[in-house]
């Protein structure tokens, strides 16, 4: 299915921009109190304005001014990502523009409603034109219907009463027929509705490892917090009582600002960052999951092969050559407009094939006429125009009609039949007849359930990311197997029943694993919500769309792989930020400790590594470089830490070396810079 | 040899004993609280106190269990040390009341600070039946937490994490007791005194009058090293002749008191059944205890003074003392902490201000070492791209919530301690010296007092109503609100399923783990206390 991808975000800049009257809003105390460690930012801010207005020093509004522009900062990255929903909330709400609804009475006859009265139970009838008032089932009629608004596909899809899909959603329109929809959802709690509420981020709650860092970070900031109330009694013991300002600076310089600052924006970056892949996640809670997953089950089909048998080879038998072999089945094609038909025309024609056999056009223009395939002859085939008779069927067909016409079957072909068939794939024998002679059959084309390109790599990265992957079929054990091994999955379940796959899970997950997997039926809808990740496919029935927490609207099942990867990704940024902010603090201390206690104890100068020009430079400076840290890490904070699939180890020693080694370097750097340029200041002593 | 090489040749051998001896008395410690059977002794102790030895507890009762002992045995020795001028064995000693609770606060909570002197304040009797008594008690208090909280690592879908009666019981009597009955007896034949004489007066040679004081010393001196506890027979702690009286006695006090916590990783290894977890948690306090002990005996080597220490030990060796004592939460001393070096003040301090786990505490060291390792495997988890976990029990809210608790209550109580105390006049009196130092005294008090070491800079006078209550306090909440805490902690895992370890688990027993583990821990304390410590140590030695 080919999509149109959703608009991408108009610049950061831009955005940010856009965003600024947003951010200045939430430095609203209600709205900074959610956040414990910018709460105590701006009632540190509120101190230092208060003794600006009181005893004004360029020092103290200097400091004043960064520590607003640090929550500012802070309001701005969550406005940016809230921002990026907020458009695609705008053109989905365009959509759920108030629809009359047709609602079937109980006598049978219309009655117009406004979509919002509808209850869960109504029927409505919806013909072509019109837009469907709300999500439901069709229990009556086949219709074409622009899902567009939704899934940004704009290639119509058929939807129809019964069977896997049934499912439409209000918003999508009509292009043809008529339907009866059965209504599944209130009004307000619909598909679109939800989507609306997500991609807005206003139904978004704290995930648990979100809540779990917010316990850490608070009690970090309470830490801080005592050191610092703790130093003033120090401080005046050692003959220099320190004025709160600077007392309000290393505070904010310690407590894990920029992690604290940038939390909520990576949490609704992370479920942009699935919107944009057209998946919708009913909560955090399942993004978080999806990056815990132990065990993926893939559906065979879709998902590790195209799902239709190709031609993958040709085994010619012993008195016939491959071109030979590759040229009749070719020929013996050209009739056959099925999936794997026209493989074998491909396959031939990627493996050289060409000459006057290889046109066929030519070949038709020369008098040449087609055999299509039926029931009785189970063959198909081309009779050319000289009476050549070239044929393709199944084994146990060719051979009949080899053996009716005279002739007889080369003694190794079952050989060559066999070896196919254990292989897992379906082996087609071919033959022909020259005029006046016995057929002769040359050989078996092998079609065979092709594994996607690429499909082993992603599979083996898996691996290395310490996920099994379990691939579920309705195929023999045999054709499972084959197919598991080229893919290289590490289990199968073959002739697998919706029952098999609700025992497969369960089995994994008392094992302490969590699972994910992709679903579209009626009959997946147990297992979707047994699953801890469960993709509902958007072209499913409603049931399961119901059951699973989340639902791709794309309806492509190797997303799962994707979903997995956004889901780590958006715990590493969690982590990786958190190592940056602490680290942060140890070159801070260096230039603000010496700073604070060099006029009663000379020698603490010797701490001062960075060479700093004056302690209050270096205050100041340590204050701009904690604000400034946090704006250039929004970009970061919205696309996510790069992931590459690695083991956890690897990937440990990866992050420590870059975020926690790089997180005590850049402030040494960052600190010296900006005290060269605020060291120019006049007034400042 | 250069004082140098001695030095480091002196911090080898102490590294060597542990390395040889940690895998036998780590299996030996798996072995006991791990056996189903009960000793004829032990069933006569559980008869006693009423209690089944084969039902075990869940986390609640586990804690009310320690509490409940914990303050029994307060009470009880609070009324001894009141009530020690009724007597036998007596020699007329007597104490405060905020000195009595001070002290019964302190050996109980394996503190062993001692704001009196050890010899005036209390005779022969307490000294044996109260305070030894509470030094095997409290260090097998400590040590059944620890099992409990390993324990309950390694169970999963249990809400029960072992029983208290059983774990403390075992810890006394087939660990600590034989322990210290063969340690008292190698003290013994190194010449510690083991008599009930009554006090004899000498004449010295320069012709003045001494008191030589004996008592049961050997047997107190053997649990004060291996309990960790560290509260001396006499005022001069391990620097007294008759508690430490040569070079071979101080090696074997330094090994004592690091033997049981640098074992109990290998024991944790052995409950979990993967050793290299405890071969990680073994590589990151070994780390800190060498590097600490190297820097503080090369600062005292280099530093060249011998003011405060004992000629019978040396510089080395008393700097190996002062760095085991404070990094085992023990605080005996050998050396008056008072007179390092600016930079092997800061260094002891440091030792305690980590959270005692460089190994630590008899139990204690493990548990806390298992706190810093919850929070690293939460911040090192996230980096990896999965909920965070050890040992396959997820590191979730309450987790997280139950850790920094643990974590928070010392630094609150070491930093809002020292602030008071350096702003009330009343504690400022009892100072000896003024400046970096002598907010060094205060503060080294203080971080004594909440991590429960005990050593002391000895210049602050603490025998006064303020400093016993206050550091009372510190002591008491320092030592029970991350007890519960941890047990609140282990009473979740021990509900929790196991999620198998794969390739996408974070692994908890590589180096590069254990690397990060002690990164966090330096910059968790250093964070906290770098102000504290640039006023005091950092400023005096750089002045």
């Amino acid at each position: 299915m080919s999509t149109h991808p959703r608009p991408a975000h108009p610049s950061l800049a831009v955005t940010a921009w856009r965003s600024l009257p947003q951010a200045l809003a939430k430095l609203d105390p209600r709205h900074v109190f959610r956040s414990p460690v910018m709460f105590v930012v701006w009632v540190g801010s509120a101190l230092t304005t208060a003794i600006s207005v009181v005893t004004p020093s360029v020092f103290a509004i200097s400091v004043t001014v960064w520590l607003w522009a640090t929550i500012l900062f802070a309001n701005l990255a969550e406005a940016i990502a809230e921002g990026r929903g907020k458009a695609q909330a705008d053109t989905l709400r365009r959509t759920r523009t108030q629809t009359v609804a047709r609602r079937l009475t109980a006598s049978g006859s219309e009655e117009e409603v406004a979509g919002t009265e509808l209850r869960v139970g109504d029927r409505v009838v919806v013909e072509a034109g019109q837009v469907i008032p709300g999500d439901g089932d069709i229990v009556e009629g086949v219709a074409t219907v622009d899902e567009s608004a939704i899934t940004g596909e704009s290639a119509p899809v058929i939807r129809e009463a019964g069977g896997d899909r049934c499912a439409v959603t209000g918003g999508t329109t009509v292009l043809s027929d008529r339907i009866v929809v059965q209504v599944t959802a209130k009004p307000g709690e619909t598909f679109i509705d939800r989507m609306i509420a997500l991609v807005e981020g206003a139904s978004r709650q704290k995930t648990p490892n979100e809540i779990a860092l917010g316990i850490l970070l608070a009690a970090l900031t309470i830490i801080f917090l005592l050191a610092v109330i703790a130093l003033q009694p120090q401080a005046i013991y050692s003959g220099d009582r320190l004025s709160l300002v600077v007392l309000v600076a290393l505070l904010v310089c310690l407590i894990p600002t920029t992690i604290g600052a940038l939390l909520s924006a990576i949490g609704i970056a992370g479920m942009d960052r699935l919107v944009q892949r057209n998946v919708l996640a009913m909560s955090g809670r399942a993004v978080e999951a999806a990056g815990d997953v132990n065990t993926l089950l893939l559906d065979k089909t879709g998902t590790i092969t195209f799902g239709n048998r190709r031609a993958s080879d040709v085994y010619p038998v012993h008195d016939a050559g491959r071109d030979e072999l590759l040229a009749a089945a070719q020929v013996a094609s050209f009739a056959d407009e099925t999936p794997e038909g026209r493989s074998i025309v491909e396959y031939a024609a990627a493996e050289g094939i060409s000459g006057p056999l290889a046109d066929r056009t030519a070949l038709v223009r020369a008098g040449a006429t087609f055999v299509p395939f039926t029931a009785q002859t189970r063959m198909s085939g081309l009779d050319l125009a000289d009476g050549t008779q070239i044929r393709k069927g199944a084994g146990s067909a060719v051979a009949a009609w080899v053996a009716a016409e005279g002739g007889t079957p080369p003694h190794d072909l079952q050989a060559l039949v066999d070896g196919v068939s254990g292989q897992g794939a379906t082996p087609l024998v071919v033959a022909s007849r020259a005029p006046g002679q016995a057929p002769r059959t040359l050989g078996v084309v092998q079609l065979k359930d092709v594994v996607k390109p690429g499909m082993a790599e992603r599979l083996a990265q898996l691996r290395a990311m310490g996920i099994r992957t379990v691939m579920i079929t309705g195929d023999n054990p045999l054709t499972a197997k084959a197919i598991a091994a080229e893919a290289g999955v590490d289990d199968y379940l073959a002739e697998a029943t919706p029952e098999d796959k609700m025992a497969l899970i369960k089995a994994e997950q008392s094992g302490g694993r969590l699972v994910a997997m992709t679903g579209d039926g009626t009959n997946d809808a147990p297992a979707l919500a047994q699953a801890d990740v469960g993709v509902a496919m958007n072209t499913g029935t409603s049931a399961a769309k119901e059951a699973g927490n989340m639902v791709d609207l794309d309806s492509d099942p190797t997303k799962l792989i994707d979903i997995v990867a956004i889901g780590k990704q958006l715990l590493i940024t969690r982590g990786a930020l958190t190592t940056f902010s602490i680290a942060n603090d140890v070159a801070k201390y260096f230039a603000i400790i010496p700073a604070m206690f060099v006029a009663v104890y000379p020698g603490l100068q010797a701490l001062n590594i960075m060479r700093l020009a004056s302690p209050a430079s270096a205050m100041l400076s340590a204050v701009i470089f904690n604000a400034l840290v946090i704006l250039a890490l929004v970009p970061l904070a919205l696309r996510g830490v790069r992931y590459r699939p690695m083991s956890a180890s690897a990937m440990l020693n990866r992050n420590l070396l870059i975020y926690g080694l790089g997180g005590i370097v850049a402030p040494f750097v960052g600190i010296k810079l900006i005290d060269l340029l605020v060291s120019l200041l006049p007034g400042l002593v | 040899m250069t004082p140098a090489l001695a030095g480091v040749l002196s911090v080898l051998c102490v590294v060597v004993i542990l390395v040889v001896i940690h895998v036998p008395l780590g299996s030996w410690i798996h072995r006991v609280f791990t056996s189903e059977h009960h000793t004829r002794a032990e069933r006569a102790v559980y008869r006693l106190v009423g209690v089944d030895p084969d039902g075990e507890q869940r986390w609640t009762t586990y804690a009310v269990s320690v509490l409940a002992f914990s303050g029994a045995s307060i009470l009880l020795l609070f009324g001894f040390l009141l009530g020690q001028g009724f007597l036998p064995w007596s020699q007329g000693r007597s104490m405060n009341v905020d000195t009595a609770l001070n002290t019964a606060v302190s050996f109980v909570t394996n503190t062993n600070w001692q704001s009196y002197a050890g010899e005036a304040g209390t005779g022969y009797l307490v000294q044996a039946a109260g305070l030894t008594v509470q030094n095997f008690l409290s260090a097998a208090v400590g040590l059944a937490v620890a099992i409990a909280v390993v324990r309950a690592l390694a169970r999963q879908d249990s809400d029960r994490i072992g029983n208290f009666w059983v774990d403390v019981t075992r810890g006394t009597l087939r660990i600590l007791l034989p322990l210290a009955v063969l340690a008292a007896v190698a003290l013994v034949a190194g010449g510690v005194v083991q008599n009930l004489i009554e006090p004899t007066t000498i004449t010295t040679i320069g012709g003045g009058q001494q008191v030589l004081q004996g008592g049961l010393v050997a047997s107190q001196e053997s649990i004060k090293e291996l309990g960790t506890n560290g509260g001396g027979f006499f005022n001069a702690n391990s620097a007294h002749p008759f508690e430490n009286p040569n070079g071979w006695t101080n090696l074997l006090e330094v090994v004592l008191l690091l033997a049981i916590s640098s074992a109990l990783p290998y024991t944790y290894g052995l409950m979990v059944k993967d050793r290299r977890q405890g071969f990680a948690l073994a590589g990151a306090m070994g780390v800190l205890m060498v590097g600490a002990m190297a820097l503080l005996t090369w600062s005292e080597v280099a530093g060249g003074s011998l003011e405060g220490k004992e000629q019978r030990f040396g510089t080395a060796w008393s700097a190996i003392f002062a760095s085991a004592t404070t990094g085992t939460s023990t605080g005996a001393v050998s050396a008056m902490h008072e007179s390092l070096q600016p930079l092997s003040g800061g260094v002891a301090l440091l030792n305690m201000m980590l959270g005692e786990l460089s190994p630590g505490g008899v139990g204690t060291g493990l548990y806390s070492m298992l706190v810093m390792v919850v929070l690293t495997v939460f911040i090192a988890g996230l980096m990896v791209g999965r909920t965070p976990e050890l040992l396959g029990k997820t590191i979730g809210r309450r987790e997280v919530t139950l850790v920094s608790l643990a974590l928070l209550i010392t630094p609150t109580l070491v930093l809002v301690g020292t602030g008071i105390a350096l702003v009330n006049p009343v504690s400022l009196d009892a100072m000896s010296t003024a400046g970096p130092h002598g907010l060094s005294e205060m503060l080294y008090a203080f971080t004594s007092a909440a991590n429960n070491n005990g050593s002391a800079f000895a210049g602050l006078s603490a025998d006064q109503p303020f400093l016993n209550l206050a550091l009372a306090t510190c002591m008491l909440l320092g030592r029970f609100v991350p007890i519960v805490a941890v047990l609140a902690f282990a009473g979740g895992v021990a509900r929790q399923g196991r999620r198998p370890a794969t390739a996408g688990t974070m692994p908890t027993s590589t180096a590069s783990f254990a690397g990060f583990l002690v990164v966090i821990i330096l910059i968790v304390a250093g964070l906290t206390y770098f102000p504290s410590l640039a006023l005091g140590s950092i400023a005096e030695a750089l002045s």
